[in-house]
């Protein structure tokens, strides 16, 4: 399975991911239409800021999203048997139709990955842009901090998560 | 929306309402957006006052030392100009009233109080609107410098006064820095008169030595024309086993040289890497504008080498040969001799064919005198043809190319749709070099793409449907145009009552914001495509539509879609003429003397 993986050294915190993952995520897939459409699209990603000390004096930025867990914890707690691990491409998915709203796996996600749209009261998180041979959010990167990459291949020395 | 105009940040405001609402400071999405857009003005306006600046300096030197090799070639003009700016005409030599004109010309750019003196050619009530919202400039720089200080971290924090102070100094480009650069370009190169000319990569020679000029200035390509011509240079050529010099523009020089010379366009600014690649080109002479920085890295695949000449534009990589007013010609000699020298290193050569006809040159003069012609010279005939329905109203499209656009794409498209509906199109900069390669200003066109009306006025008048009228600093010859429309009578008193819209469909410089700007708050409704960098503001977007229409007759609207901007500025043009009554055809009334007494004129 093809995951998305941060090279922390990279990142440098623009947030081009999370604009462009909400656009992707929008019913015109355009910038300036989605801002005015009637469910605010929104982003599965998140810059998440890492800061050792606790100071801002050193801190580091990372673009997460849904890591697709082997035993992912959504799934297990999930009431409405929404959440699915899809077996052939081990993608951890959301059925919107079966999505009550509870936000039983927006409390379990360890990486709060998992996001709530208010607006429609449904549970979402990435689904690696099924539309796209490569999520938005990876072709959005300016610096190439954010990859797609075969999750075998991939050393944790090279990049972080 | 983003904002790095201090070091707190950057700031970005997440459109999508999830993350922050107001930048570091506290500064919201209209305010971030109003900032940003004025500071294109500023840089816009900055850069087409610059060119003018350059040009009055030019003038002067014309005058003072006639051995720079400038001269006053348009007497006419430049005493119509001269009255102008109030410089006395009545027995006084020419080169006296140039020393003045040139030296008023130079001091409306530092000149702090009171208003600047072209601002007078527009119609009563629209300077009346200007004079009532405060938005006469005061003098060029000092507009400039003050939008840029407005728009610094914690000065002007509302939207609509940041925009009210880009409005005056968009209104000092136009009516300002744009019209003092054309104005004096004509009196020092002559006043652009309808020329045969040919266009688009073709033009680039197998035999001869092929020279292009590049960029914006007609101050040094003007005299490249002149050493071009000179017969010890050509012989020098032929030695080198060349038939001749064949010098060929890019961007808006050459529109200018096309316009008072007939010389081949090569391209617009997205061609100018492709001049390079036929492996044709001896020398790319650049001055400033529009130079793309990849120039030099392309000219090392080949022989070509890259002059810079401005002192205000250098490129690592390219041969700089100082250009100055003072050692004009000189220096233009040096660079033609260079590329001549150049010649025999020429490699593998790959000209395309594709080349066009085209007609241009038509100045707001030469637009008169085909009307009219020398004594009865006017726009009546245009403003008849429009009342009568002949042509429903005149478009300018306008602007630079895109490359998130198929090139030249947009121009076409949008123009044809134009003509079809009847409506007379007047074009600058690289906007016209696309439809001339189109084939759209040759007054064939007519025939095959404009409305029956428009088809019937072009054939009087042995005009194409499609008027080239310069390059980017010469909108400032629409707005004198529409100004004189609005003169001529019948069509309202204003410019925002005439069934005129404006668009740039493949904009990218800041220059394109400034003359935008410039144009609606002259009145004028103003479409752009490709995407306005203020969408993200609900609230500055609907400023600059809804509330610019309310307070200045004129407005903004962004549309990416060619046709849906075509329907935009069609239904715009109809919107008016109903306004003016003249929607319709109306009965002929003979009046009798009761009816007459009755009028309330």
């Amino acid at each position: 399975m093809k995951q998305i993986f941060c090279h922390i050294e990279k990142c440098l915190g623009c947030k081009s991911c999370e604009l462009a993952c909400a656009v992707e995520h929008s019913l015109s897939k355009q910038l300036v239409a989605a801002m005015r459409e009637p469910v605010v699209p929104k982003q599965r990603i998140r810059v998440e800021l890492i800061d050792e000390h606790g100071t801002l004096s050193r801190y580091r930025t990372l673009a997460l999203q849904c890591r697709h867990c082997g035993n992912a914890l959504c799934v297990q707690a999930c009431i409405s048997g929404g959440i699915r691990k899809d077996e052939d491409s081990g993608e951890v998915r959301i059925n919107p139709e079966k999505c009550v709203g509870c936000w039983s796996c927006v409390m379990v996600c360890p990486f709060g990955a998992l996001v709530r749209h208010e607006g429609i009261h449904r549970a979402m998180k990435c689904d690696h842009c099924p539309d796209r041979e490569t999520p938005a959010c990876v072709d959005a990167c300016p610096t190439k901090a954010l990859v797609y990459l075969e999750k075998d291949g991939v050393r944790t020395r090279d990049v972080v998560l | 929306m983003c904002c790095r105009n201090c070091n707190m940040g950057p700031c970005r405001i997440d459109p999508f309402g999830e993350g922050a609402h107001t930048g570091v400071c506290g500064a919201t999405a209209e305010v971030i957006v109003a900032r940003n857009f004025g500071r294109m003005i500023a840089a816009g306006a900055a850069a087409h006052s610059d060119h003018g600046r350059d040009v009055a300096h030019a003038l002067l030197l014309a005058a003072e030392h006639p051995e720079s090799g400038y001269s006053i070639k348009n007497v006419n003009k430049l005493r119509k100009v001269a009255r102008i700016l109030g410089v006395a005409v009545e027995n006084r030599e020419t080169k006296e009233i140039a020393i003045d004109v040139a030296q008023k010309a130079l001091a409306v750019f530092g000149q702090q109080e009171g208003e600047i003196p072209f601002i007078h050619l527009a119609p009563e009530p629209r300077q009346a609107i200007w004079r009532r919202l405060n938005l006469v400039p005061r003098g060029i720089d000092r507009e400039i410098v003050e939008l840029m200080h407005r728009t610094t971290m914690g000065t002007d924090q509302d939207h609509r006064n940041i925009m009210l102070q880009g409005t005056r100094a968009a209104l000092s480009d136009g009516w300002g820095g744009s019209m003092i650069a054309t104005e004096l370009q004509d009196i020092l190169f002559g006043t652009p008169s309808p020329v045969r000319g040919q266009v688009n990569l073709g033009v680039l020679s197998q035999r001869d030595v092929n020279i292009v000029v590049h960029g914006h200035e007609p101050v040094l390509s003007e005299m490249l024309v002149l050493a071009a011509r000179e017969g010890e240079l050509v012989n020098l050529a032929k030695s080198k086993g060349a038939q001749g010099i064949n010098l060929v523009g890019i961007c808006c020089t050459a529109n200018e040289i096309l316009l008072r010379h007939g010389l081949p366009v090569a391209g617009n600014v997205l061609q100018q890497e492709l001049a390079v690649l036929t492996g044709a080109v001896e020398a790319m002479i650049v001055d400033v504008q529009c130079i793309m920085p990849s120039l030099p890295e392309l000219c090392k695949c080949h022989h070509t080498h890259l002059i810079t000449t401005s002192a205000k534009g250098r490129m690592p990589g390219a041969i700089h040969h100082p250009f100055s007013e003072e050692n004009a010609l000189q220096t233009a000699r040096e660079i033609v001799r260079e590329a001549i020298e150049n010649f025999p290193n020429r490699g593998r050569v790959d000209i395309p064919d594709e080349k066009m006809d085209l007609i241009a040159g038509f100045s707001h003069e030469a637009i008169t005198y085909m009307l009219g012609g020398r004594f009865r010279g006017s726009y009546l005939p245009l403003n008849d043809n429009i009342v009568n329905g002949r042509i429903r109203g005149v478009a300018g499209v306008v602007g630079c190319c895109n490359p998130k656009v198929v090139h030249d794409q947009g121009h076409v498209e949008l123009v044809k749709e134009l003509i079809a509906n009847d409506i007379l199109v007047v074009q600058t900069g690289c906007s016209a070099i696309a439809c001339a390669k189109a084939g759209l200003m040759i007054p064939e066109s007519a025939e095959q793409y404009a409305g029956k009306g428009l088809a019937e006025v072009c054939r009087t008048v042995g005009m194409p449907p499609v008027l080239h009228s310069g390059s980017c600093v010469d909108n400032s010859r629409i707005l004198i145009a529409l100004s004189e429309m609005v003169k001529t009578g019948g069509l309202g008193r204003d410019i925002s009552d005439l069934p005129v819209a404006g668009a740039a469909p493949e904009w990218m410089s800041e220059k394109a914001i400034a003359i935008g700007q410039y144009f609606v708050a002259s009145g004028v409704f103003t479409v752009f495509g490709v995407g306005l960098p203020v969408q993200g503001s609900e609230v500055f977007y609907r400023h600059l539509s809804e509330e610019h229409e309310t307070m200045l007759g004129g407005m903004w609207a962004v549309e990416p879609d060619i046709h849906r901007m075509a329907s935009l500025m069609i239904d715009h043009i109809n919107k008016k003429r109903k306004a003016l009554g003249i929607d319709k055809g109306k009965e002929r009334v003979l009046f009798d003397m009761e009816m007459r007494r009755e009028l309330a004129i």
